[in-house]
């Protein structure tokens, strides 16, 4: 048998006795982000199933694409930000990590009017969510991303709530190293989108 | 037990199972009649049946394909199965603690060559099944050969439409019937489905394995009634789950000679006659005030012109006559059984047709028209009348 | 052992007493008692639909349901037992369990742990409330488009989008928290490779859940935007495709097969090598074959779609895989007898339900293999011989599995024993009408019968089999009946249990029945795989089990703590969060009503905004030691 229940005692073994919170809970966000890429992976799997399926309707030709990479550019800057204002926690430094919280949401709230802006563009060239199969997996697609940057920005918001009211340590419910992980996933999502959804499409 | 008796009376509709002269007597037949031991009755029962929807009762070259193949499964996992549970039941007797034994065990971890022996025997057995498994998938998917009878199957909630697209009358207008469908035996006939609203799925067990009817997709299937099949009725039904009348939407399939699947087929092709008297002369009037919103059928005037009355989002009424069911065979075709259903359909079987938008085509069921008796009876003579 | 209590060094003392301790408990104990209650009434809820439509189908014609009727009762019947009983009973275990296997003192995520249960909770009650408030769904358990999509007048499916929505976020909470938990929280020597069976599958099932429910979450949302905002995913007359639901239900749904037995198969490997007095045969190849089912799991779901005209060559790659997985289960069963060849069995009723799973199991396994055969399955899809099967692996499978988990632990949860002969009446019981229920099945689905019909006619030959059935089902109803008798006598007659009544094998039996609010007053240092076994027990010459001297314990055998234990503190705010988040989702599936829906998921949404931000403001007691 590969495993004797009869293993000598190693010293290394007592190393899973460590219990470090930081520890557990950064397990736990990987987890969580795991199930993510499963859950995008859902949704640019049903987009590209219909990724030409316009039914004479608008498709890729409307895409802006230099406006969507500018906004792309806004959103990756912002995870720039993010790492800024993390590094300027673990230094204990909570004026300048607020500093580049609000710089990071700044940046968020920015990339989500590009979006509103982009859907309103194309509504109005007759594309809606009903159109057709294209439409209706390109809005939702987008459109849950979007939610998970507001989510991001909510988040972000209550970590410079807790920072200005100094309740901003490790020890507490929300960190900034998991928010800046989950920002950074959100980010690197938009480039697979982006990617598939507007270069792809070229 | 089930499995001894045959049908002889016609008890719901009417493509009960005929004594059949059991010409060169067919394999597997009455075997399971002799033997009472429950264990063996049931493997039996699992090998051969008499029954006239079972897919253990194979009457065409597909469905015997493979019922072969499913002999062969269930024949290995027997084996297995009896291999496995007799080394389980004797561990439990063998070893179960006794009195007086106080000794403990020896304590055994593991064994690895026990590991691989128990992983490759099974896997074995597996590419035993799966080399004539792969055979038949592509053997059954292959195109149909010669001359090959077509039919356009198309699923309704809850009804078949069958349309042959070789067969037309004299205005090129293809054969269309529904719910009871015609087959000449000894010639493969190719049916290429596809749904009007949700999914479906066509099976008629002793006939063909079931494949599904998908809006937007077009699906095929092959069958092959053996020769000596001709006279019989299979009953078939819906077996993808379609919403309130899944269990009352089923078919039957006549199989027939040559000759009288071209005499069928010429009948079917004839307009009905627009009626001239008797009852079903202001039966037609009603007929072309309500029944035509949904239902189509294709008649000729006294002097011969021939026209399409109605619209074909219902079953084609043209020959109702001559179906030996209605409602997709929840009742035999008779004058009662008509009557019931032109008075109350959801009663007869269970329908939406308050849910009905003759707009976008959603029909979901004939609502009750409120119609009085005498109109009732005036649209049965109609119909009856159009065989 | 000796035993010091350590309470007056908790950080805080827990109050035990009074609904309030519940309603903000976040002990994974009391977590797990109420994930077992809900299971159990759940679980009940289920066989009453079952046995409503066993009288239903008991000869043919049935008229004590219509058809709207009896299409309701089907789906939730399917949708009740997977994930209103067998998810959340399996929750229960693990919950209850794992901490104790593993040396931890609670799951790494206590509040979460809570909110996950309170919405597995609310998203049932509010599933089921749909009885009442415009009917349930009655769509089937897979919801297939586009029949999902088509009836929009009705709120129906809407409460299946929605409800399994919530349920998916629970069991993604819950399984975030066990992996966490197992990953970084075992007790000092504890490798992965010492852990029990039981936790292992725990493992794999959490990960199971992780990667397929967000794939099912996207398709309930496709299948919600379709019915309510005008999207044509799966609409065919606007170039939709109804089988890309199928594609995405099934790469959730097959894993979810296993996410229901691989905890069971994890139980009675905890259970066969205590009542053999034998170490588990195989313990790697067990671990491994688990984890390999898990993984192969994900890549059969098209062989649920062999009738919908797929291309051969998918056909057959998805046919063989499904073959493949055969192998390791085979190994499973082969272990499992391996495991009691040449032990000491103790026949109990714990035994008995999982000798009952393994020969159950092998039925429903071999069945299994059928499906894989294409052309058969094309015979056997969506008929009563499919039904059969997946009932013989969910109920002679996970159901048996749970019993022998209930007959097992329930002295740990209660310090009390479960009376022996009423457990082997249920036993029997349950094992007869099982068999007399499912068995029949076989035959009628090969004999034509196709499921989630509500009536069928005369005259096919169907009607002694269904008859026999019904009868079956009534036995298993008797069957839970003894056994619910059972667990509420022993209550208040049941024997002492001890802390190892068993004489077993892993650290679980080392602390008190019930264990306190922390666990272990000492964590105990794992030297080997079932180490309370080799606590207790050396081996002589022969290779035989012997006692060893009292008092002989290697050391260090406890980890000394340093400065106390450190509880959570207890929390309403899950509680809110929970409540929240259903609201809003009860708001979604009102929302063709207008003002209703949106006015449910506003204030929905601001609830759980109220519970998420205390419980982020909330310190926690906990302290890393």
């Amino acid at each position: 048998m590969a495993v004797a229940t009869d293993d000598v005692f190693e010293e290394h073994d007592f190393e899973s006795t460590a219990d470090p919170i930081h520890r557990t809970r950064k397990t736990a966000m990987w987890i969580w982000l795991g199930s993510e890429v499963f859950f995008f992976g859902a949704m640019i799997s049903t987009f590209l199933l219909y990724r030409n399926t316009t039914n004479d309707g608008p498709g890729a030709e409307i895409f802006n694409v230099p406006f969507t990479s500018a906004s792309s550019f806004i959103l990756l800057t912002s995870s720039l930000t993010m790492v800024l204002a993390d590094s300027a926690f673990q230094r204990r430094d909570q004026r300048q990590g607020r500093i580049w919280l609000i710089g990071t949401v700044g940046l968020g709230l920015t990339f989500l009017a590009g979006q509103i802006f982009e859907f309103t563009e194309f509504v109005e060239q007759g594309l809606t969510l009903s159109t057709s199969p294209f439409g209706s997996a390109f809005y939702m697609l987008t459109g849950f991303h979007g939610a998970h940057v507001a989510a991001g920005v909510l988040m972000l918001s209550l970590l410079i709530a807790f920072s200005l009211r100094g309740r901003l340590s490790p020890d507490h419910g929300m960190n900034v190293e998991l928010t800046a992980l989950y920002w950074h996933f959100v980010d690197i999502v938009w480039i697979v989108i982006f990617t598939v959804v507007y270069l792809l499409q070229i | 037990m089930t499995l001894g008796y045959r049908l002889i009376r016609p008890s719901y509709g009417s493509y009960v199972q005929r004594p059949v002269a059991n010409a060169g007597g067919r394999r597997r037949r009455s075997v399971s009649r002799t033997l009472s031991v429950v264990p063996a009755t049931v493997l039996l029962a699992a090998c051969s049946s008499t029954l006239p929807q079972s897919s253990l009762n194979p009457k065409s070259a597909e469905a015997r394909q493979i019922d072969d193949l499913w002999i062969l499964v269930l024949v290995l996992a027997t084996i297995v199965f009896v291999v496995v549970e007799a080394a389980l039941v004797f561990a439990i007797f063998r070893f179960r603690k006794r009195k007086n034994d106080d000794r403990e065990p020896k304590q055994i971890h593991g064994n690895t060559t026990l590991e691989i022996v128990w992983s490759i025997i099974p896997a074995l057995i597996l590419v035993a099944v799966t080399v004539p498994t792969v055979r038949t998938v592509f053997d059954l998917r292959s195109p149909a050969e010669g001359d090959v009878v077509r039919v356009n199957v198309t699923g309704h909630q809850w009804w078949w439409e069958f349309e042959y697209p070789d067969i037309v009358d004299d205005q090129g207008r293809p054969l269309t019937t529904a719910n009871e469908l015609h087959l000449p035996v000894g010639r493969t006939t190719e049916l290429t489905m596809t749904s009007a609203d949700v999914i479906h799925s066509f099976w008629v067990p002793p006939l063909a394995g079931k494949r599904d009817l998908v809006p937007g997709h077009e699906t095929f299937i092959k069958i092959t009634p053996d020769a000596d099949r001709a006279g019989e009725e299979i009953p078939g039904q819906c077996a993808e789950f379609c919403w309130l009348s899944h269990a009352d939407m089923r078919l039957l399939v006549f199989l027939q000679t040559e000759s009288d699947f071209a005499a069928w087929a010429a009948g079917e092709t004839q307009p009905a006659n627009i009626p001239t008297d008797g009852l079903a002369v202001s039966g037609f009037e009603t007929f072309k005030a309500i029944c035509a919103l949904c239902h189509q059928a294709v008649v000729a005037e006294p002097d011969g012109t021939v026209t399409v009355v109605g619209e074909a989002l219902a079953p084609d009424l043209t020959h109702f006559g001559s179906r030996s069911t209605l409602g997709a065979r929840v009742e035999s075709n008779t004058a009662e059984h008509l009557a019931q259903w032109i008075d109350n359909p959801s009663a007869v079987k269970p329908m939406a047709p308050d849910l009905n938008d003759l707009e976008t085509g959603r029909i979901l069921g004939m609502p009750d028209y409120g119609l009085d008796d005498e109109e009732i009876a005036e649209l049965v003579a109609l119909l009856e009348g159009w065989s | 052992m000796a035993v010091t209590t350590l309470t007056e060094d908790l950080g805080y003392t827990p109050n035990t007493d009074g609904v309030w301790s519940w309603l903000t408990t976040v002990d994974h104990k009391r977590i797990g008692i109420m994930y077992g209650v809900s299971a159990l009434v759940f679980f009940i809820v289920g066989g009453l639909e079952a046995l409503l439509i066993r009288i239903q189908l008991a000869g043919p014609n049935g008229t004590l349901l219509s058809a709207d009727a009896y299409n309701q009762l089907f789906t939730m019947h399917g949708i009740t037992m997977i994930f209103a009983a067998i998810m959340p009973v399996a929750a229960a275990f693990q919950n209850y369990m794992i901490p104790l296997q593993i040396g931890a003192r609670d799951v790494a995520f206590p509040r979460l742990n809570a909110f996950s249960f309170w919405l597995f909770l609310f998203g049932v009650l509010m599933l089921m409330s749909s009885f009442f408030l415009g009917g349930s769904p009655d769509g089937a358990w897979t919801g297939y488009a586009n029949l999902s999509t088509q009836v929009t007048e009705f709120v129906r499916m809407d409460y299946y989008a929605i409800g399994l929505q919530l349920l998916g976020v629970a069991s993604i909470g819950s399984s975030a928290n066990f992996i966490a938990t197992i990953f970084t929280m075992r007790a000092p020597g504890m490798t992965m490779m010492r852990m029990p069976v039981f936790t292992w599958m725990s493992v794999v099932t959490s990960f199971l859940l992780i990667l397929s429910m967000p794939v099912i979450s996207v398709g309930l949302w496709q299948m919600f935007l379709d019915r309510n905002f005008g999207t044509v995913f799966y609409e065919a007359q606007a170039s939709g495709d109804p089988l890309l639901w199928q594609h995405l239900f099934w790469v959730f749904g097959h894993p979810e097969v296993y996410v229901l037995v691989l905890p069971a198969m994890g139980i009675i490997s905890e259970t066969l090598p205590t009542f053999s007095r034998k170490p588990l045969f195989g313990y790697a190849f067990v671990v491994f074959s688990g984890i390999a089912i898990g993984f192969l799991g994900f890549g059969v779901w098209a062989h649920h779609m062999f009738t919908a005209g797929l291309s051969p060559v998918a056909e057959v790659g998805f046919g063989i895989v499904t073959m493949l997985i055969a192998v390791p289960t085979g190994v499973k069963i082969f272990n499992w007898i391996g495991t009691i060849w040449g032990g000491k069995l103790t026949l109990n009723t714990s035994m008995l339900f999982s000798i009952g799973f393994i020969a159950m199991f092998i039925i429903g396994g071999l069945s299994g293999v059928t499906h894989a055969v294409i052309p058969a399955d094309t015979q056997q899809h969506d008929s009563y011989y499919v039904v059969a099967h997946f009932h013989y692996v969910l109920v002679g499978g996970s159901a048996f599995g749970f019993i022998a988990g209930v007959y097992y632990w329930l002295p740990k949860w209660t310090g009390k024993m479960l009376n022996e002969t009423l457990g082997k009446w249920h036993f029997w019981l349950m094992f007869l009408g099982f068999n007399l229920t499912f068995g029949p099945m076989h035959i009628l689905g090969l004999n034509g019968m196709p499921r989630r019909t509500y009536r069928y006619p005369e005259g096919l030959g169907w009607e002694f089999w269904n008859g026999m059935a019904t009868i079956g089902s009534f036995i298993i109803g008797v069957s839970m009946l003894v056994f619910i008798w059972n667990v509420i006598n022993t209550r208040r007659k049941g024997l002492p249990a001890g802390n190892d009544p068993w004489d077993a094998r892993t650290v679980e039996w080392m602390t008190t029945s019930p264990p306190p609010i922390h666990n272990f007053d000492r964590v105990p240092v794992v030297r080997h795989l079932d180490e309370l076994w080799h606590r207790k027990y050396g081996v002589d010459e022969e290779g035989r089990a012997v006692p060893l001297p009292d008092g002989y314990v290697e050391e260090p055998a406890f980890v000394e703590e340093a400065g106390g234990i450190h509880m959570p503190s207890p929390s309403y705010y899950p509680i809110i969060a929970a409540f929240g988040l259903v609201t809003a989702g009860a708001g979604l599936v009102f929302w063709s009503s207008g003002i209703l829906g949106v006015g449910m998921l506003v204030i929905g949404a601001a609830i759980m905004l109220w519970g998420v931000v205390g419980w982020a403001a909330e310190p926690i007691t906990r302290e890393a030691h």
